[in-house]
């Protein structure tokens, strides 16, 4: 069983990101479940997405969860909220900042001692330059895929592309562009 | 001809999107809603696939869920096919008129996702809404996931529309933990869930002008008990059909669905008896309880709430030595519900399990495995000393200081 919980604010797109992550995933035979916990249901409020993939049937319902992954695609949340909570020793974090990761971890004292497992990538800056707008899910699945290492990049390119079909070409292309550079630029 | 929608054999889907391709597959002729969180997309997507030509069907918008009943009762008595969906509060409101449905002998279908009642106001899930339902004289069918919410929502048309039943048919799902939480589910293909569910074939409907009928009559003391008890008895006469629509729903998709679900119950020595996805959470602890501890424990779950399957309860329980019975809904000054009618189902066996009742998850409150295995262990202590050890009633998951009710008398 994989674990992961996204960190984000309404408007981001971590539930869409989980969602989209789930469909492709399942598209392996794997598992997969989608969900979020929302605080008030307002654009901009801090919100709890959550994905669980596995070989079996997941029947676990509960919010609770021990991460492996922690995906944080709003840089400020990174500081406010608390994206250690429920870790254990080998969670891993990808992280969007503009920041370099020592800059990163010298602002935030709960991730220190865990360099080792902290990622960084610009998801933001990506999805202004890739898709026009401040959109840092698509981005974020692109550094998932290289940190995970749990697809190759084009399987997960093409898989994207069905699962963002209805969509009009511009985004699709856009989509395909952020979640490229992220995964070439996460570090 | 509606149009042809795309799918796929396997989908990630939640449990509002699954409920409503059911909706879509059985072609629901009309859906009159007044839409809330958090069932409202099942009803929105049934009304975009109407407006997309998915549908060959009506969706009517009305002032409140009072009249989305009404709208509801109306339909189904002119003779269609006919569903919708609705929650909490508007649960509350529409249930003067779930009796009215389920006494003209209706058969409408009302995808529930379950709520908490205010107040205070809360969005999430409980089951204090499927509880308030449970005398109105429907059929209360109880899913445990996503894959469940689509599966159950085409069986309830097949079971409800059956003339030998002709009762209205409640699908339940958790509020947000299923409705709202994508999931894998495998649909079947349209023809196959067409075929399966089968053309609505009408009983005394209002549009048959050659043959004029009265829905809705008055009867005072003269007829209206013989008229509630024909109803209740057609409840009771539904067991056996919903047994044989579980039996023909496995053949067209080898899923295999019973009145009553029980999972490591073949050798249990606790068990918990629960509803809703508490349900696949506690089989989690119980696999695990198993192979750390030695644990023999198991789950029985109503997947059939009403009718209440007391028959299928007793077989279930018969041989365990300790039960703990979760109720997600505030019981109001008594026992849980579930607590109840399972404890009374087993009082008229010679079986004599400790039974105990956990009040638990209202208002959405997480259920942990963690907690589920605490409860089977205190019921494998209960089942060691002989005797229940704590109050028999308890809060599971509540904040502050122990509330707990009652003792047991026996010795």
């Amino acid at each position: 069983m994989v674990e992961i919980r996204w960190h984000s604010r309404a408007g981001q797109g971590a539930v869409t990101g989980a969602k989209s992550l789930g469909d492709v995933v399942s598209t392996t035979g794997k598992e997969v479940q989608a969900f979020a916990l929302y605080g008030s249901a307002k654009r901009g409020a801090a919100l709890r997405a959550y994905n669980r993939i596995d070989d079996e049937p997941i029947l676990n319902h509960a919010k609770f969860m021990n991460p492996d992954f922690v995906l944080v695609i709003d840089p400020a949340l990174a500081f406010t909220d608390n994206i250690t909570e429920h870790e254990d020793s080998d969670t891993k974090y990808i992280i969007t900042t503009h920041l370099t990761k020592e800059e990163l971890i010298a602002g935030i004292p709960a991730l220190q001692g865990r360099e080792d497992r902290v990622f960084t990538v610009d998801c933001v800056q990506i999805s202004l330059d890739t898709i026009g707008r401040s959109i840092p899910n698509a981005p974020m699945l692109g550094a998932f895929v290289k940190i995970s290492g749990m697809f190759e990049l084009d399987y997960f390119l093409e898989n994207m592309k069905r699962v963002l079909s209805k969509f009009p070409q511009k985004i699709i292309d856009g989509n395909m562009a952020a979640i490229t550079r992220a995964y070439e630029e996460v570090k | 001809m509606a149009e042809k929608y795309d799918l796929q054999e396997r989908e990630v889907w939640d449990g509002n999107f699954a409920a409503s391709q059911a909706l879509r597959q059985a072609q629901v002729d009309v859906v009159a809603a007044y839409p809330i969180t958090p069932s409202t997309p099942i009803v929105e997507n049934y009304g975009s696939y109407v407006a997309n030509g998915y549908i060959d069907g009506e969706f009517v918008m009305v002032e409140s869920e009072h009249g989305a009943m009404s709208g509801c009762v109306g339909a189904s008595a002119a003779g269609g096919r006919v569903a919708t969906a609705t929650s909490s509060q508007g649960f509350a409101l529409m249930t003067e008129v779930l009796y009215q449905a389920s006494g003209m002998r209706l058969p409408i279908v009302l995808t529930v996702v379950n709520r908490a009642l205010a107040s205070p106001l809360n969005v999430r899930g409980d089951h204090s809404d499927m509880y308030l339902g449970r005398d109105s004289g429907w059929i209360q069918l109880d899913c445990f996931n996503a894959q469940e919410a689509y599966d159950m929502t085409l069986c309830a048309f097949k079971i409800g529309e059956n003339h030998d039943v002709r009762l209205p048919v409640m699908v339940h799902q958790d509020g947000f933990i299923t409705s709202h939480t994508a999931q894998n589910v495998y649909p079947l293909k349209d023809e196959v869930a067409y075929g399966f569910v089968g053309d609505f074939k009408p009983v005394d409907d209002m549009l048959d002008f050659s043959r004029p009928v009265t829905y809705g009559a008055q009867t005072e003391e003269d007829w209206h008990f013989e008229h509630k008890a024909r109803q209740h008895k057609a409840l009771m006469d539904s067991r056996s059909i919903i047994d044989d629509v579980f039996a023909q729903f496995k053949e067209i998709s080898g899923r295999e669905y019973k009145r009553v679900e029980t999972y490591m119950m073949e050798d249990a020595e606790v068990a918990i008896v629960a509803l809703g996805t508490t349900v696949e959470t506690c089989i989690v602890a119980a696999r695990e309880l198993r192979k750390e501890e030695g644990i023999k424990a198991g789950i029985v779950a109503p997947r059939c709430f009403r009718p209440f399957p007391f028959d299928k309860i007793r077989d279930a329980l018969g041989n365990v030595k300790a039960i703990a019975c979760l109720d997600r809904s505030s019981p109001g000054g008594a026992m849980g519900a579930l607590f109840n009618e399972v404890s009374a189902a087993i009082y008229t066996t010679n079986a004599r399990p400790l039974v105990t009742n956990f009040i638990y998850g209202l208002g959405g409150r997480d259920f942990s495995i963690a907690e589920a295995k605490r409860i089977f262990k205190e019921q494998k202590a209960h089942a060691d000393a002989g005797k229940i050890t704590t109050d028999i009633q308890q809060f599971s998951g509540l904040r502050g200081p122990h509330l707990g009710f009652f003792q047991t008398k026996r010795s």
